[in-house]
C-alpha cells in the first residue's frame, strides 16, 4: 500500500513539475504548480510532517498560487512566443543537464545515506507540541527576525506599488 | 509506517530541484522563471523533511517552516518587481529586458 503511494505522489510531482516548465500558456503552467504542491504535500504526509503539509497546502497553494494567477490575468502577456533559445543558454543547459544526472547517477550507485530504520521510533514531526517547543525556545531569535522580515517585505511592496512616475520608456 | 528509502526521497527532490532549474534557463516568462524558483524552494523542502524524518530530528521541519515565511515574503516582494516592472516597459519577456547590455 504505502510504496504504491509514494510512486503515485513522486509521478504526480514529477509530471506536474515538467507542466509547469513546458507549458506555454502561463495559467497552464500555474495550475500545473497547484497539482505539483498537493503532490508534495501527500509526500509531506507520508513522511509524518502534517503540520507542513498543510501549511504547504495553506501558504502555497492557497496564497502564493492565487497571488501568480491574479498577477497573470493582471498583466495579460498571452500570445508570445516562449521557446527559442540561444544556442549559449541551450549549450550551458545541456552541460548542466549532464553534470546534475552525473552527480544523481553517482548518488544512487555510491550513495551511503541509508538511515537506520526509520519506523523503530515514530515520526518526531507528527505531534504540535515538539513544534512549538523548539520556536518559542531555540528558535525564538529567528521568529523574531522572520517577523521582521514579514514587516520589511510588507513596507517594500507597499513602495514598490505606487505609481511610478519619470520616462516611460527607460531604452 | 514508512517503506520508502531516504535514497528514494532525495532522488525525487534532486529530480524536482532540476525540473526546475532548468525553467529557470530556457524559459522567457518572468513570470514562469519565478514560479520554476518556486518550483525549486519546494524540491529542498522536500529533501529537508526527508532528512529529518530519517534522523529523528525536528530541526529540518523547523528550518522547513522558516523557508515557507521567506517564500511568501519573496513572492510578494518578486511579483511586486514583475508588476513594476511592467508598467514601466510593457514586457515581461526576458529577451526585451536588456536595457543593462549595451
Amino acid at each position: 500500500m504505502a510504496p504504491a503511494l509514494f510512486h503515485l505522489f513522486a509521478l504526480l510531482t514529477i509530471a506536474s513539475a515538467v507542466g509547469v516548465v513546458a507549458n506555454k500558456n502561463a495559467v497552464n503552467a500555474a495550475m500545473s504548480f497547484l497539482l505539483c504542491l498537493v503532490g508534495v504535500a501527500g509526500l509531506f504526509v507520508q513522511l509524518d510532517a502534517y503540520l507542513l503539509a498543510f501549511l504547504l497546502l495553506l501558504v502555497y497553494a492557497g496564497a502564493v498560487v492565487a497571488l501568480f494567477l491574479f498577477i497573470i490575468m493582471l498583466l495579460d502577456t498571452q500570445g508570445r512566443q516562449n521557446w527559442g533559445f540561444k544556442k549559449l543558454s541551450t549549450f550551458t543547459s545541456l552541460v548542466a543537464l549532464g553534470l546534475l544526472l552525473t552527480g544523481l547517477g553517482t548518488f544512487v550507485t555510491r550513495g551511503q545515506l541509508d538511515a537506520p530504520n526509520p519506523n523503530a521510533a515514530g515520526g518526531v514531526g507528527a505531534a504540535l507540541k515538539p513544534y512549538a517547543y523548539q520556536l518559542f525556545t531555540t528558535y525564538l531569535l529567528p521568529v523574531q527576525v522572520m517577523g521582521f522580515l514579514l514587516l520589511i517585505a510588507m513596507l517594500g511592496v507597499i513602495v514598490l506599488s505606487r505609481k511610478i512616475d519619470g520616462p516611460e520608456d527607460a531604452k | 509506517m514508512i517503506t520508502a528509502t531516504l535514497n528514494e526521497y532525495i532522488i525525487l527532490s534532486v529530480v524536482l530541484f532540476a525540473i526546475g532549474f532548468f525553467g529557470v534557463l530556457l524559459r522567457k516568462n518572468t513570470l514562469v522563471i519565478f514560479m520554476s524558483l518556486e518550483l525549486m524552494l519546494v524540491a529542498s523542502t522536500l529533501g529537508l523533511v526527508a532528512f529529518s524524518r530519517y534522523n529523528h530530528t525536528l530541526d529540518g521541519n523547523v528550518f522547513v517552516f522558516f523557508i515557507f515565511t521567506v517564500a511568501a515574503a519573496e513572492v510578494a516582494v518578486g511579483l511586486a518587481i514583475i508588476v513594476a516592472l511592467f508598467r514601466k516597459r510593457h514586457t515581461i519577456q526576458v529577451d526585451e529586458l536588456n536595457a543593462l547590455k549595451n
